[in-house]
């Protein structure tokens, strides 16, 4: 590990100044950092530990039903939230799907939605990768790659997002709260991370020194609580990043589809929200006819990056899947195998 | 020099006699509480760090180092390099019988493998030395690295294993397929596994003058000591390894590595304690692993269902300048009655680290495939996997003909099979649905692991406070070892356990033998046995001499030690205290020793064998093709059980281990550049809790009056064998798709696209 400076800030306003400055990163939970900098792919030269700052810790209802999230709130204190998992149980149950009970209990709202791709290439400083090293080149595109993005990659990056947490906050077009250099600004979560382009390490939409503070979710999001589920297919039952995950929610009224949301994680360098499948359900009955009609639509631009070709009909099927439950409805209390396939609800009929 | 003392405590309280009780663990308070030491707790004054530099590259040369970087780095030491590196006594590319292998202590500047040792960084800080390592920026001649099948260069290996035969003939093997009425074939690919012990390979190393003091985990502690002496050119008795706790070992802490040796030079080379603790991605290297295989079986069968030919060819993977083979092919040998059996290897050599044991190696791969391949047969006999197993069961040891010292294989189908529910198994594939939709499917496997026993010494001794003391160097690596062992020497010393100390986990204790081919227990506890019987029969003359006890002239209708009492075996009620005979005697202690070792004759006229029966349940969901083993059910008969609890976990760990190889364990080698793509915990998968919801082991008893006086055989391996055939199975029951290549995957299981 580099030797680094080490920056305490009293306040938001400090540590914006403090991170302005070249080769700073913020320091929160660090379950992503800390492993980048023992790895030595990140060698930052001042760290900004932004854990002791006032303010950032609560959780705010709005007398409209939106609520602000602090972003040092953890994880597990969010999806154990009685009110918010049950306003939406949508983002509580990939909150709970995500890494293990201990990373959940350190990790934060806004670590998580800052977390950096898992790509093996991008963590091992021997291989090339434009994302870590611009212009090194993208040493994934040829290489291990079955679990790589199948949606919106490019020649020169073909990582993944790996949040759960990221992909019903899309899909419920959820806003994070920014301070900065120049004040406070809102960018929306489906805005603050980047395809990569011929640019990948441009990973966010945040500028230099900027820091999230809040997550703030809008009040019609609350509407679709009662059909709500996120889905994840991973490789072992927990504690495993998605092969592909699903984060489907709907209003139903009068056997028709009012309104949808649909958002794909594993898939891409970001969280995938599938607009044009969106607008197919709506106004349709809820059916299979009309779910794997969305599927394709969602996938319709999918294609594979390397040995990944699987993940596109596995991405349709979870959809499938994914809008079948959530049309039965979302399960009284959260599954004991949160947004697992094997969850041992009755409501979690299969698709036959 | 300190040694590491385990009083009994009164938590542990026996249940009625010594062996075969269900006692916790002596050392479990210690670990749930912290207090347990491992070698990377240790700290010495004026301690320094040593952290490797490792290559990215699998083969050329290291044409450069930034030395000069990496010193100037404020808290660096020392940079070992090829350049600077003090000589060692013994030839590195050298094997060392019986366990030594070819290691890289920066002997050249050859790269042989990716995470080879290239430099050491020696510094005040671990912080300052890892971020020396990484300012060494090496530069190299990079050829291109063979890590695959096709570029791999193959040849003829003399042995497998540990000193295994290449190839066993049993029978004339195409005779047998010609009479066959079907024969069944099918090929399998294991994939390079590594052990992934909890706890890293790690060393704190000491020198005073030329005797070397080494905390680590180690699971040969006196072979050890040999090891390095060899390599430091000292005398073996001049090093004294401490290794108290092993967080896990699995095969890869008995074997000395290049990491470990050159942290132990740089100790010498600085006169400075070293510590060296391996980052997990280092362990995917130099530490050994299990090779890839590839396997290809060919089972022939009459019109009965009975074996008439099996054939079992391995090619497995080994490194481009050492061997060891996985001996996957000899798996086919022990366990069916086939009236003729080949099983060959073939090498290949790999620019990897080399492979080693690791835990059941051979039999794990090689059970892996012989069972589902069996399996397959049974399918196409239209028969039940169990029934077939059972028309094939081998009463005697297949192609020798020599008796089973004992073999309870039937009882373990048979309870196995009931407390499963394997009655009214549909024989076809994609017959069950669970409440939820889901496909469920029901496999079975054959477990079998052979029973060695190495030679091991120990010494009780019985005290004046009539408590015992017993000594053997040997090796609790989780698996509960000490408290097996000490129930064994409580029992021969006709004592309570929570009235004997053992000391145990130092090498100057006496030899206790190797903590490997589930043979630890059976081997040190022999010792153990004998030199607590050896105490009791000077106590027993004592007593019996001496007119004034109530045992005088009881020698003829003999004695029994009991709850540290002697006792006339006809006339129990005539009895003395050990306390007081040692005090009448005027003595403060008797010392027991013994070394023991199995009965040769025992050995060579008897095939020694642990075995058992695992079925599984699993669940693939139909679209996503996601597994789950929802139920494992194992019966094993292992020779007499000195603790089931501990057995009993023994059994869950090779079962879920078994799962592992199943459904997730694979080191993804980019074969570009022959790196390892996952080498950490995030990545290598290994199951979580809620993998396996429910595990069943079953004790079958079984009296063995051959493999040793204990009557005991080995538990540590056998649970993955048979376990990953079972799940393979059951996830053809479920889907009808046939394992191929482990593990299985995702992709695998889709259906129709």
């Amino acid at each position: 590990m580099n030797r680094f400076e080490y920056v305490r800030p009293a306040s938001v306003q400090e540590a914006v100044t403090a991170a302005s400055q070249p080769g700073s990163v913020y320091l929160a939970a660090g379950t992503n950092l800390l492993d980048l900098m023992k790895l030595g792919a990140a060698r930052p030269e001042r760290v900004i530990d932004i854990t002791r700052l006032p303010g950032l810790g609560e959780i705010d209802w709005r007398p409209d039903g939106s609520v602000r999230i602090g972003a040092m709130v953890r994880n597990s204190d969010l999806a154990y939230d009685e009110r918010f998992a049950r306003t939406f149980p949508v983002v509580a149950e990939a909150l709970l799907s995500g890494a293990s009970a201990q990373l959940r209990n350190a990790a934060t709202v806004g670590g998580n939605l800052m977390q950096q791709t898992r790509c093996a290439y991008f963590q091992d400083v021997a291989s090339a990768c434009n994302r870590r090293a611009p212009g090194s080149g993208c040493d994934a595109r040829e290489g291990e790659n079955r679990l790589h993005a199948v949606l919106g990659w490019s020649e020169s990056c073909i990582a993944t997002h790996p949040s759960d947490f990221c992909v019903p906050l899309v899909a419920l077009d959820a806003v994070t709260e920014v301070a900065g250099p120049n004040g406070m600004r809102d960018v929306a979560i489906d805005a603050l991370h980047a395809l990569p382009g011929e640019t990948p390490e441009r990973e966010t939409a945040l500028q230099p020194g900027e820091l999230i503070t809040a997550l703030k979710l809008p009040s019609d999001a609350a509407a679709f609580a009662d059909h709500a589920r996120y889905l994840k297919v991973r490789e072992r039952t927990s504690f495993a990043f998605a092969v592909v995950s699903a984060a489907a929610a709907l209003r139903i009224d009068g056997g028709k589809i009012q309104s949808a949301r649909l958002a794909l994680g594993g898939v891409a360098a970001k969280p995938w929200r599938a607009r044009d499948a969106e607008a197919v359900l709506e106004n349709a009955p809820p059916t299979q006819e009309a779910f794997a009609k969305a599927a394709e639509l969602a996938l319709s631009e999918a294609r594979p990056s390397g040995k990944n070709a699987f993940k596109i009909e596995l991405a349709r099927r979870l959809i499938v899947r994914a809008l079948s439950l959530s049309t039965e409805g979302t399960p009284e209390a959260m599954p004991a195998l949160p947004a697992s396939p094997f969850a041992t609800v009755p409501s979690a009929n299969h698709a036959r | 020099m300190p040694v590491e003392i385990f009083p009994s405590s009164p938590e542990h309280r026996r249940h009625g006699s010594n062996a075969g009780q269900p006692l916790t663990r002596r050392d479990g308070l210690l670990k749930v509480t912290g207090k347990a030491t491992y070698a990377a707790d240790n700290h010495r004054e004026g301690m320094l760090y040593a952290v490797a530099a490792v290559s990215s590259i699998a083969r050329g040369r290291v044409k450069s180092l930034d030395v000069q970087a990496a010193k100037s780095h404020p808290g660096v030491v020392e940079v070992i390099t090829p350049a600077n590196r003090p000589p060692l006594a013994h030839n590195p590319n050298q094997k060392m019988p019986p366990f030594g292998f070819r290691i890289e202590v920066l002997q050249d500047d050859t790269v042989r493998y990716a995470n080879q040792p290239i430099a050491m960084v020696v510094a005040e800080t671990l912080e300052a030395a890892t971020e020396g390592a990484a300012l060494l920026n090496p530069q190299y001649e990079t050829d291109t690295a063979r890590t695959r099948r096709e570029n791999g260069e193959r040849f003829k290996p003399e042995a497998v294993g540990v000193g295994g035969p290449s190839r066993v003939a049993h029978g004339d093997i195409e005779a047998g397929f010609a009479s066959a009425a079907r024969v069944t074939e099918a090929e399998f690919v294991t994939p390079a596994q590594y052990h992934n012990a909890m706890e890293p390979h790690a060393v704190v190393a000491e020198w005073d003058g030329d005797r070397l003091t080494l905390d680590m985990p180690n699971q040969a502690l006196v072979l050890s000591c040999a090891g390095y002496a060899t390599y430091f050119g000292i005398p073996p008795e001049n090093v004294l390894i401490r290794s108290p706790f092993i967080g896990g070992g699995f095969g890869s802490k008995a074997i000395l590595n290049g990491p470990q040796i050159l942290a132990i030079l740089a100790a010498r080379m600085l006169k400075r304690p070293v510590k060296l603790a391996l980052p997990r991605a280092q362990m995917y290297g130099p530490v050994g692993h299990r090779g890839a295989t590839w396997q290809k079986l060919r089972v022939g069968t009459d019109a009965g269902g009975r074996l008439t030919a099996l054939h079992h060819h391995t090619l497995s993977a080994t490194s481009s300048f050492d061997d060891f083979l996985e001996p996957a092919a000899n798996a086919s040998l022990p366990l069916y009655a086939s009236p003729a059996i080949l099983a060959e290897h073939e090498g290949l050599r790999l620019d990897t680290g080399t492979p080693g044991p690791m835990r059941a190696p051979g039999e794990a791969s090689g059970s892996a495939a012989l069972e589902v391949a069996i399996d397959e047969a049974a399918e196409a006999c239209g028969m039940d996997p169990l029934e077939f197993r059972l028309a094939n069961y081998a009463e005697t040891e297949p192609g020798t003909g020599r008796p089973f010292s004992s073999k309870a294989l039937r009882e373990c189908y048979a309870e196995g099979a009931k407390r499963f529910g394997w009655s009214g198994r549909p024989l076809a594939a994609r017959q069950m649905r669970d409440e939820n939709g889901c496909l469920v499917g029901w496999g079975m496997g054959t477990a079998v692991f052979h029973c060695p026993h190495f030679p091991a010494e120990a010494r009780a001794t019985l005290r004046a406070d009539g408590t015992g003391l017993l000594e053997t160097a040997g090796v609790d690596m989780g698996q509960g070892a000490w408290t097996a062992l000490a129930q064994i020497g409580a029992e021969a010393l006709g004592l309570d356990p929570e009235m004997v100390e053992l000391r145990s986990g130092v090498s100057s204790l006496p030899d206790g033998g190797i903590a490997g081919g589930s043979g630890h227990t059976a081997s040190a506890g022999l010792a153990l046995h004998n030199a607590g019987r050896n105490a009791i029969d000077q106590l027993v003359d004592l007593a019996t001499a001496d007119p004034e006890s109530p045992l005088f002239g009881a020698g003829n209708v003999g004695v029994v030690a009991r709850a540290g009492r002697l006792h006339r075996r006809d006339d129990e009620g005539r009895s003395e205290s050990y306390s007081d005979i040692l005090a009448r005697a005027r003595r403060t202690e008797l010392v027991g020793d013994a070394k023991a070792a199995r009965e040769p004759a025992a050995a060579e006229a008897h095939a020694m064998f642990s075995h058992g029966a695992v079925f599984a349940e699993v669940k693939v969901d139909p679209d996503l093709g996601q597994v789950r083993a929802t139920r494992l059910v194992g019966a094993f008969a292992a020779g007499r059980i000195i603790n089931p609890r501990l057995v009993r976990s023994q059994y869950y760990g090779g079962m879920i281990w078994g799962a592992s190889f199943a459904l997730l364990e694979e080191a993804v080698t980019d074969h570009r550049t022959g790196r390892i793509m996952n080498s950490d915990l995030a990545e290598y998968h290994v199951p979580v809790n809620a993998d396996l919801p429910s595990l069943d082991a079953i004790l079958i008893p079984e009296d063995d009056p051959y493999v040793n006086p204990l009557g005991v055989k080995g538990v540590g391996e056998i649970g993955i064998t048979g376990t990953v055939g079972a799940i393979a199975n059951a996830v053809w029951h479920a889907t009808g798709v046939r394992a191929r290549r482990f593990p299985i995957r995702i992709e695998d299981l889709l259906s129709d696209w």
